[in-house]
């Protein structure tokens, strides 16, 4: 569904990315774990064509996107949705409007079907009635929520998620969790998930893919990473249970 | 020392040619997206938000201007006797000048100001990048119908900031110099021709489109969060006065050779 073939990203004669090669197959979640600054965000972004890498061919549905044009780049994103790290809604337009946004420009169902549809993707993620409220009277937890039924409202066959559980609790956590597993089970909808909560992680993924100061050092499923004999990697995981031990001790 | 100067004015003169370049890039991709049908709502939400709102401002600003104008003419006029051309100089110089550039200076003001501060907040949100996710170019989508609404707006404010100066230099020709109201009306009537009024119709239409290019322009290259907001603002005013300033002279030699 989504391939990357020796990708290169700078910026700024800093090296972002090296060489990724990443394959993301139809209906699976893929998790991209790493530490903060790893090029974790800057690899979905570039799976969507928000940014050109510096080399490399990036695949999606069967189309390299790397030099399309911005308008050929838009047919491509028809097919996608992105859930943004702080849910970018229009701060400007009600929840129903955020998530009627993609019906009302890119097709001609009437209001009524628009409205049909609002509800039913804001009963999928839990926020019936809230169609009339603004962004700014959500909180942190409703709004990726808001986020994620706007990214799926045009029926997407793949989802971006830019670390969707951050700065959020354990239980809202677990929702959006639950929400990204119903959506690729009821939709058969391809995932990749930016996030550094290992839990998450787990619990959602197909496959995980580790990538460390800008290279992909291992990817495989959860068992394969559990058990995976690469330090780096079992740093990562283990990371936050050995800064608990020490500051215990 | 002198190397420190000449890398400084070399980085302005390179920056502003940057700046230049993306400007034209912005323009060219605007008229681009014009081939699509623009969404008629859009615009007409923005004429509402940027010309019905600066309504109060402009009548402010233009009604003082016409009375000072002519409290500083008819006292001088008057000791000439030429208390005949009063009206027709006040009305004549709003039409040509005074209404076209104030217009577009308090404009630059409300309007630019607030199409920077949108945009730019837009941009350090991802709300730009969440527009390009749904397939929705941002230019054709955020620059277009603010760009048809402040060409479209402009010379209607225009328009009334004419009337309303004139009449602010009526109040005061009549009311303080003591100029008849009909030598007033009279002299505007012996003077005025229709081509004073659509010069500066003229002009607002290119000053409307400056204060949209150059707000947007400021707003979708605003960074660093909210201090990135203050400065694309600040900097979409101060561009917009001094294009504006600068295109007035060169249009006023075009228009009224």
């Amino acid at each position: 569904m989504i391939k990357l073939v020796n990708v290169h990203m700078e910026f700024k004669k800093e090296k972002i990315l090296k060489n990724i090669n990443l394959e993301v197959k139809k209906g699976e979640v893929l998790a991209i774990i790493g530490a903060s600054g790893s090029g974790k965000s800057t690899l979905l972004r570039l799976m969507i064509g928000l940014l050109r890498p510096t080399s490399g061919q990036i695949w999606v549905a069967g189309t390299e996107i790397s030099k399309l044009r911005e308008d050929q780049l838009d047919k491509i994103r028809l097919q996608m949705g992105m859930v943004f790290q702080y849910s970018a809604l229009f701060d400007s337009m009600s929840v129903g409007d955020n998530v009627a946004f993609g019906l009302r420009e890119h097709t001609k169902l009437s209001e009524s079907e628009i409205n049909k549809k609002v509800q039913e993707k804001l009963k999928l993620v839990d926020l019936e009635g809230y169609e009339h409220r603004l962004p700014n009277e959500l909180s942190g937890g409703m709004k990726k929520r808001i986020s994620l039924a706007r990214a799926i409202a045009f029926e997407p066959d793949i989802v971006l998620y830019d670390e969707p559980s951050a700065g959020l609790d354990p239980i809202m956590t677990a929702k959006i969790d639950s929400l990204i597993v119903s959506l690729q089970k009821v939709l058969g909808v391809t995932s990749v998930v930016v996030t550094h909560h290992m839990e998450s992680a787990f619990a959602i993924a197909d496959r995980i893919a580790m990538i460390h100061e800008g290279e992909i050092t291992q990817i495989g499923n959860v068992e394969d990473i559990k058990n995976s004999s690469n330090p780096v990697v079992q740093d990562f995981i283990n990371g936050s249970k050995g800064m608990t031990k020490e500051v215990h001790r | 020392m002198m190397v420190g100067y000449l890398e400084k004015i070399g980085r302005s003169v390179l920056s502003f040619f940057e700046n230049f370049g993306a400007v034209m890039m912005l323009i060219y991709e605007t008229i681009c997206q014009l081939k699509h049908p623009p969404n008629i709502k859009h615009i007409i939400v923005q004429m509402s938000h940027l010309g019905v709102d600066s309504l109060p401002i402009v009548t402010l600003t233009i009604l003082f201007t016409g009375m000072v104008i002519t409290l500083q003419t008819a006292h001088e006029f008057i000791k000439y006797g030429a208390q005949s051309t009063v009206g027709g100089i006040v009305a004549i110089s709003m039409a040509r000048e005074l209404a076209p550039v104030l217009t577009g200076v308090v404009a630059a003001g409300r309007v630019g100001a607030a199409i920077t501060a949108e945009i730019s907040t837009m941009k350090v949100t991802e709300q730009i990048d969440a527009l390009k996710v749904m397939a929705t170019n941002p230019v054709g989508y955020l620059v277009v119908p603010r760009l048809i609404a402040c060409m479209i707006t402009l010379p209607l404010l225009v328009v009334f900031a004419d009337v309303i100066g004139t009449f602010g230099g009526y109040l005061v020709a009549t009311f303080y110099s003591g100029i008849n109201s009909v030598t007033y009306m009279q002299s505007i009537n012996n003077f005025m021709v229709v081509h004073d009024v659509t010069g500066g119709v003229i002009k607002s239409v290119f000053f409307g489109a400056i204060i949209a290019i150059i707000g947007c322009y400021q707003g979708l290259n605003a960074r660093n969060g909210a201090v990135g907001v203050g400065k694309a603002t600040t900097g979409s005013v101060v561009s917009s006065i001094i294009i504006i300033f600068i295109l007035n002279c060169f249009l006023s030699l075009i228009l009224y050779r």
